[in-house]
């Protein structure tokens, strides 16, 4: 069970347009990766997360949970998401 | 007030005149005359609308102190100047040796020292950085292809070559950089400095000194767009902690007096910002702090006038510029006024 938080200069926008202030580098989410990022923005555990999204979403749990480990590897290479 | 400012060549090299311009009469505070200084003609800032009240056109520095210092007094006389803004490297030299001259006609200037100016030159600065533990590229200055030639067995290519004053060239071995260093001793001068290349993203930082070494504001900026000259063309403002310490320490360091702007790369390799030139002046891009918050071109005023100045505490990062090209249409007539008069 992992944990992850948000960086404290990243702006998340409703769009899911993302602005990392202390880099200037932006980037863009779309629906499912807003929910994460507001999921750890919650302080919610990974396993939360991922059965917030099962309840949401008609995806089996192990394809979500291979897209979930993705999307946290591509957060965490850009220093959107860290331990 | 009556303020006068130089630099209004806004090309696609631009100086910072016009946004130094720009950021004055937006200051609710601001209540006077612009005076355009220019050296030629063409200079677009000349043609633009509600930018300077009135423009002069004087002699480059290079013509002799005593012919620019006449210009300038003579354009005093008629205007009756309270504080010149020099925004150019090459004239700075110049304003620094005549800012008791001009002190006398009750002219101010708000200026580093020489040897302010000259720790952050392109020779000096790698001693400023290691003597301060700022990272920066190392460096050998060289005067000859001969020595060229005999560089340290570490130095290894890609490697930058730069002029003793402007422009740099990212080179790939020994026969680029000996065309490199022909082209740049011819154009600049020596030494030419030969300077490991840092790969990385550019970052850069305005900062106002106050002289007595507190940094009165700063801003840091991420370029978005630079063109094939390497000028930022688009850029926006970032909040990194690391620039803001590292520019606090400089201006400390320096007691440095004036506008200055700090050019950085964050190392792919090892993801920490090197210092790779300091520019004695504010940038083209310091509208960009205006808008973001800090108006450093009209802070720089109150402490030419000895007002009390506090320090900026924040601005609003995601502020972002978009530089563009507009075509400023005047007739024959303007042209011919500014041309032989020297003065519109």
């Amino acid at each position: 069970m992992n944990k992850y938080r948000i960086p404290e200069n990243l702006a998340i926008s409703d769009s899911g347009f993302l602005f990392l202030a202390s880099t200037g580098e932006t980037f863009s989410v779309n629906e499912i990766g807003k929910e994460i990022l507001k999921g750890i923005q919650l302080h919610k555990t990974d396993e939360e997360i991922i059965n917030d999204l099962l309840n949401d979403y008609d995806i089996d749990k192990q394809s979500l949970q291979k897209d979930f480990d993705d999307f946290i590897l591509q957060l965490q290479k850009n220093n959107l998401a860290l331990l | 007030m009556n303020i006068a400012v130089t630099g209004l060549n806004a090309t696609d090299n631009p100086g910072p005149g016009v946004p130094v311009i720009r950021s004055i009469k937006e200051s609710k505070e601001f209540n006077g005359k612009i005076i355009g200084l220019v050296y030629d003609s063409l200079e677009p800032g000349i043609y633009m609308e509600n930018l300077a009240t009135k423009c002069y056109q004087i002699p480059y520095p290079s013509s002799g102190l005593t012919h620019f210092y006449d210009r300038l007094e003579l354009i005093h006389e008629k205007e009756k100047i309270d504080l010149i803004i020099p925004t150019l490297d090459s004239e700075l030299y110049a304003f620094i040796k005549l800012e008791d001259q001009l002190n006398r006609l009750g002219i101010k200037t708000f200026l580093p020292t020489i040897e302010q100016l000259n720790i952050r030159g392109k020779d000096k600065l790698f001693n400023f950085c290691k003597d301060n533990g700022i990272k920066v590229p190392r460096n050998v200055l060289v005067n000859s292809v001969q020595e060229l030639q005999k560089l340290p067995d570490d130095f290894d290519f890609p490697l930058v070559v730069k002029g003793i004053f402007y422009d740099a060239q990212i080179v790939n071995n020994i026969e680029e950089a000996v065309s490199a260093f022909q082209k740049l001793s011819y154009k600049w001068g020596f030494p030419i400095i030969i300077q490991e290349h840092v790969a990385g993203d550019e970052f850069n930082v305005v900062a106002l000194g106050n002289g007595k070494g507190s940094l009165t504001g700063a801003v840091a900026m991420r370029k978005l767009y630079i063109t094939e000259k390497g000028k930022g063309w688009a850029g926006v403002t970032i909040n990194e902690k690391k620039l803001f310490e590292i520019s606090r320490l400089v201006i400390e360091k320096t007691k440095w007096q004036s506008g200055m702007e700090l050019e950085f790369i964050k190392s792919k390799n090892d993801n920490e910002y090197y210092l790779l030139e300091i520019n004695p002046r504010f940038p083209a891009w310091v509208y960009l702090a205006t808008a973001a918050g800090q108006n450093l071109p009209y802070a720089l005023i109150k402490l030419a006038q000895g007002e009390k100045v506090e320090p900026f505490e924040n601005f609003t990062a995601g502020t972002i510029f978009v530089r563009s090209s507009w075509d400023l249409i005047t007739n024959i007539k303007t042209f011919e006024k500014i041309s032989t008069l020297g003065e519109l």
